[in-house]
């Protein structure tokens, strides 16, 4: 990478204490998102997709969570140690977040103009004193955001409260009111899961024309493979947290390197082929309590041998433009 | 996990109840790191060993039903008497200590009865719909919108004074709580999946309601009942201070306090005692029924 | 097998304080041979749970009929009631509110046994636990509660529950769109194979049409509560017929590379339900659609020669120089 990442997550180890023990939930992710890039995480339930970006905000309460090691980089600042005063001045301005269901983070009692507009004046907190906008500067604001996002009709919908939207709408609400205090990186996690195909098809569109138009760098997370291949340029696949591949979408997708995400790709049916055999991954994912000693995956591997009982190296990191998590490619990596 | 299952034996009673036991010691851990719930627990439990040993512990038995010693009358707290004696030289001590297991009597007795009403109005409201439950919580909410208090002492007033009329009373005004959480609950399980699957598979309504609604009810259930426990003693308390309920010399801790106040300040620990008692009952109960909600609400677990 | 004759059915609501009827299914005709797998495929909105929980008289039908071997089953007496009980089984989308959370994964599964036969101890744990065996869970899982278990082990639950009583018909309603890929082409790969061990016939229900696919020899497509396309699957996706479903093939993102990033995306949202449009359900959002004629009046289904049914103009035979421009 010849520019520095705008986000850029260091040997990220993380543990939930629970009433059964010591979670792990994460465990030494390296990650990188360049100036208008887009980053896919990908991975099953309990993979730690969710729990890597939750703490880039500072969205996970401690306890349970506690951070064991690593470096969360905004820009060079590290966002594990920022103060709470700091991390307003970040959240929505410089960083912002949308999430799955889009109505539960939307307010019912009150219309989205309303709530678009206090998101914008909370945001003005951060400027000088000058430079703020008033209430009905902030709604002309509210209302171009709508027209961004492609809301038709904006100057009347903004009156509308949440529930008289469909979802799709919605979730073009929250990904208004996400940028309205145009950030540099717009986290997205599992933005169009609620969605049916073709409104996700509409919103998908839509990420990539803000990706496009503003500069944007974001991040996806999400459990659909398909969704990460069409919006994204670099994908990071999790494996009970852990990176176990990163690498480009071509790369991935194209000639998939470790195992686990070979078998992901074999088990999606897909709809525009006849169906082949479907190969569904056997066995559990590993209790992340007591953490299997060496590689993760071993015990559903095809292709696990005894090497496989003590950690693989390689893990990626923002250097490596491509990297496994696998006993079989170190030789090869060491040679690149 | 082992890898190798004996599938042909019968699993040991570990085994079976494996999942049961580890919720129990996740339930113990909640509560244990409560402290308030541990104060109610202990509290309770210190009310519990004297509903259960109180008569036998106590120095002057025959003075919990009254006796009379006028030469000990109003004695102030001494070794013979812990919390001295009243107007006809009973030991409050002894009647106090008596007093508990009418208290807990009085407390299963109305919140039972409620329950017995509240529950199968509440589940037959949720389940069947319609213009019964329309007819049921409408006589509900008339209910609800009469201070109880109020109506218990119109309804012991048309009754007649005494510590069972009391409990009827009370009784009666107290069930349109438990309609009220248990329809509540039954709405919202009836359009549960797992209801529909046993619809699917030919369940009929008594089993539904049975099997598969009312145990899921249960937790919020038992939170009322234990908060309500010290609520309804208190009332009963109140009935009998007022004197409507429990008549002297009936070792009821309200009536105790009746009489009792005649004698303040000078004499003020025969009021006290009994007070106190109350006042440690309905904490304790509260405070258990706080901690019994924190660790049966599924909310707040893990 | 099944067949449906202009199922339909309705559900009263409030919309702006006034009551209305919103109609879930309109006028479905599905048809089911035994050993068939008839997908059932669509958005949200499009009625393709009720149609499947109607069969099971989870909800009522307002009109048309539903057979069952050329017994009409929408209404019944009990005891008949009870033999469809045991002849047709659902199993839901989300297994982990579909099991009662104070019940053992035993009390479930022996629930439909407990209910329909005479088993009980040893015997009924034995059935129970050659159930689990079937679906592919050891013995141990018995007395475990469904909060122990995870999705996939929990909707395996589910199946063996449903295949207790040796039903013909199986509604799978979204059995798989709660779980993960790879956990789904397990469960995938398990339906297929008891539906031929079993001998069962499935109505599947499902969004996903990559999952309708690879299960189902045919398929109905479903937009607003009416069918607009049905045939074999294999035809129907690699030559989809209504504007409809080719634009929802189109909507899916593929799991490859190369995609292009910017597409035209179908517009506009799904019309409510409560709100239908005129003429052609589909015409506020379909690109071919032709002013005058599809915003006119409703539009009825056209069989093409190669015996598939169409909810669309352009394959009315009486359109055929307008379509012919248009496709």
């Amino acid at each position: 990478m010849t520019e520095a990442p705008v986000l850029e997550i260091r040997d990220y180890r993380l543990n939930f204490n629970t009433f059964d023990g010591v979670y792990h939930a994460l465990d030494g992710v390296n990650l990188a998102v360049g100036k208008g890039q887009s980053l896919g995480i990908v991975g099953e339930t309990g993979c730690g997709k969710s729990v890597t970006v939750r703490n880039v905000l500072g969205l996970l309460p401690s306890p349970p969570a506690e951070v064991i090691s690593g470096e969360i980089l905004y820009n060079g600042k590290d966002m594990l140690k920022v103060t709470p005063e700091e991390m307003q001045k970040i959240r929505g301005i410089e960083i912002a977040m949308i999430f799955q269901d889009p109505m539960t983070y939307l307010n019912p009692v009150f219309t989205i103009g309303t709530q678009m507009i206090d998101v914008i004046l909370t945001h003005q907190k951060a400027l000088d004193r000058h430079a703020r906008k008033n209430r009905k500067e902030a709604k002309a604001h509210a209302i171009e955001m709508l027209r961004k996002v492609h809301l038709p009709n904006p100057e009347s919908q903004i009156d509308r409260y949440p529930h008289e939207l469909s979802g799709g709408m919605r979730q073009r609400v929250l990904i208004a009111m996400a940028l309205s205090g145009s950030p540099k990186l717009l986290i997205a996690d599992e933005p169009t899961t609620a969605l049916d195909v073709t409104i996700q098809a509409q919103i998908l569109d839509l990420i990539a024309e803000l990706v496009e138009d503003m500069g944007l760098s974001v991040v996806i997370i999400t459990h659909d493979l398909g969704v990460v291949a069409k919006v994204c340029d670099n994908v990071a696949v999790m494996y009970a947290g852990q990176v176990v591949e990163y690498g480009t979408i071509e790369e991935v997708f194209g000639q998939p390197k470790h195992p686990y995400t070979e078998g992901l790709l074999k088990s999606i049916p897909h709809p525009g082929k006849p169906p082949e055999e479907l190969y569904g991954i056997p066995g559990f994912l590993p209790n992340l309590l007591t953490p299997p000693k060496g590689c993760r995956f071993q015990a559903r591997c095809p292709k696990a041998m005894d090497i496989c009982g003590t950690p693989p190296k390689n893990r990626n990191n923002a250097a490596h433009d491509r990297t496994v998590l696998c006993h079989l490619y170190e030789e090869g990596f060491a040679d690149a | 996990m082992t890898d190798i299952i004996d599938t042909t034996a019968e699993p040991t009673f570990r085994e079976r109840h494996a999942s049961t036991i580890r919720t129990w010691r996740l339930y113990a851990r909640t509560f244990r790191n409560n402290g308030a719930a541990m104060l109610g627990l202990i509290i309770i439990a210190g009310f519990m060993f004297l509903v259960i040993f109180g008569p036998s512990i106590v120095p002057y038995p025959e003075d919990a039903l009254g006796a009379t010693h006028i030469e000990n009358k109003l004695q102030p707290p001494s070794a013979e008497h812990w919390f001295g004696t009243d107007e006809v030289g009973n030991d409050v001590y002894t009647r106090v200590v008596v007093g508990a297991r009418v208290s807990l009597q009085i407390g299963l007795i109305i919140t039972g009865i409620s329950m017995l009403i509240g529950v199968p109005l509440g589940i037959i409201a949720g389940y069947v719909g319609g213009w019964v439950e329309e007819t049921i919580m409408r006589v509900t909410d008339v209910f609800l919108s009469i201070p109880g208090l109020i109506l218990a002492i119109a309804i012991v007033g048309v009754l007649g004074p005494g510590i069972g009329n009391a409990m009827l009373a009370i009784s009666l005004v107290w069930w349109p709580g438990y309609v009220r959480l248990v329809q509540a609950k039954t709405l919202s399980l009836k359009s549960a999946i797992y209801v529909d699957a046993a619809r699917s598979m030919g369940a009929s309504k008594m089993r539904i309601v049975f099997v598969h609604i009312l145990p899921n009810c249960l937790s919020p259930i038992i939170v009322k009942v234990s908060m309500d426990m010290g609520m309804a003693i208190l009332y009963a308390a109140s009935l009998g201070f007022l004197g409507l309920g429990a008549q002297p010399p009936f070792p009821e801790w309200g009536a105790m306090i009746s009489v009792g106040r005649n004698y303040l300040p000078d004499w003020w620990w025969y009021s006290f005692f009994p007070g106190l008692a109350i006042f440690l009952t309905v904490l304790g109960f509260n405070l258990l029924g706080d901690g019994l909600r924190d660790i049966l609400d599924p909310k707040g677990r893990e | 097998m099944l067949e449906t004759h202009d199922l339909t059915v309705g559900f009263p609501v409030r919309a702006d304080g006034k009551k209305a009827i919103l109609t879930a299914v309109n006028k479905v005709n599905i048809r089911i041979e035994k050993g068939d797998a008839l997908g059932l495929v669509g958005e949200s909105g499009s009625g393709k749970s009720t149609v499947g929980r109607t069969i099971l008289h989870l909800n009522r039908a307002t009109g048309g009929s539903v057979t069952l071997d050329g017994q009409d089953i929408t209404r019944l007496n009990a005891a008949d009631e009870k033999v469809l009980r045991r002849r047709a089984q659902m199993v839901f989308q989300d297994p982990h509110s579909a099991l009662n959370p104070r019940m053992t994964i035993m009390r479930s599964v022996a629930e439909p046994l407990i209910l329909h036969t005479k088993l009980r101890g040893a015997e009924l744990r034995e059935k129970v636990g050659s159930l689990l065996e079937i679906v592919g869970l050891q013995k141990q899982f018995l007395y475990r509660y469904p909060h122990e278990l995870s999705g996939g082990q929990k909707q395996r639950v589910c199946i063996a529950r449903a295949i207790a009583l040796n039903p013909e018909l199986l509604v799978l309603d979204e059995p798989t769109s709660a779980l993960d890929v790879s956990v789904q082409a397990q469960i995938l790969e398990f339906l297929k194979s008891i539906q031929k061990e079993l001998d069962l016939t499935y109505l599947f229900i499902s969004h996903n049409l990559a999952v309708i696919r690879y299960v189902c020899n045919r398929v109905a497509v479903m937009y607003l509560g009416q069918i607009v396309e049905q045939g074999e699957t294999e035809e129907v996706f690699s030559n989809p017929k209504h504007p409809y479903t080719k634009a929802l093939l189109e909507a899916v993102p593929l799991p490859e590379p190369g995609q292009p990033r910017r597409g035209k995306p179908i517009v506009g949202d799904i019309p409510s339900p409560l709100n239908l449009p005129k003429g052609c359900f589909f015409n506020t959002r379909c690109e071919k659609a032709i002013a005058g004629v599809c915003d006119q009046k409703p539009v009825p289904n056209f069989t093409t020669e190669d015996g598939r049914r169409v909810r669309c103009v352009l394959y009315d035979p009486e359109m055929q120089p307008q379509a012919a421009t248009a496709l």
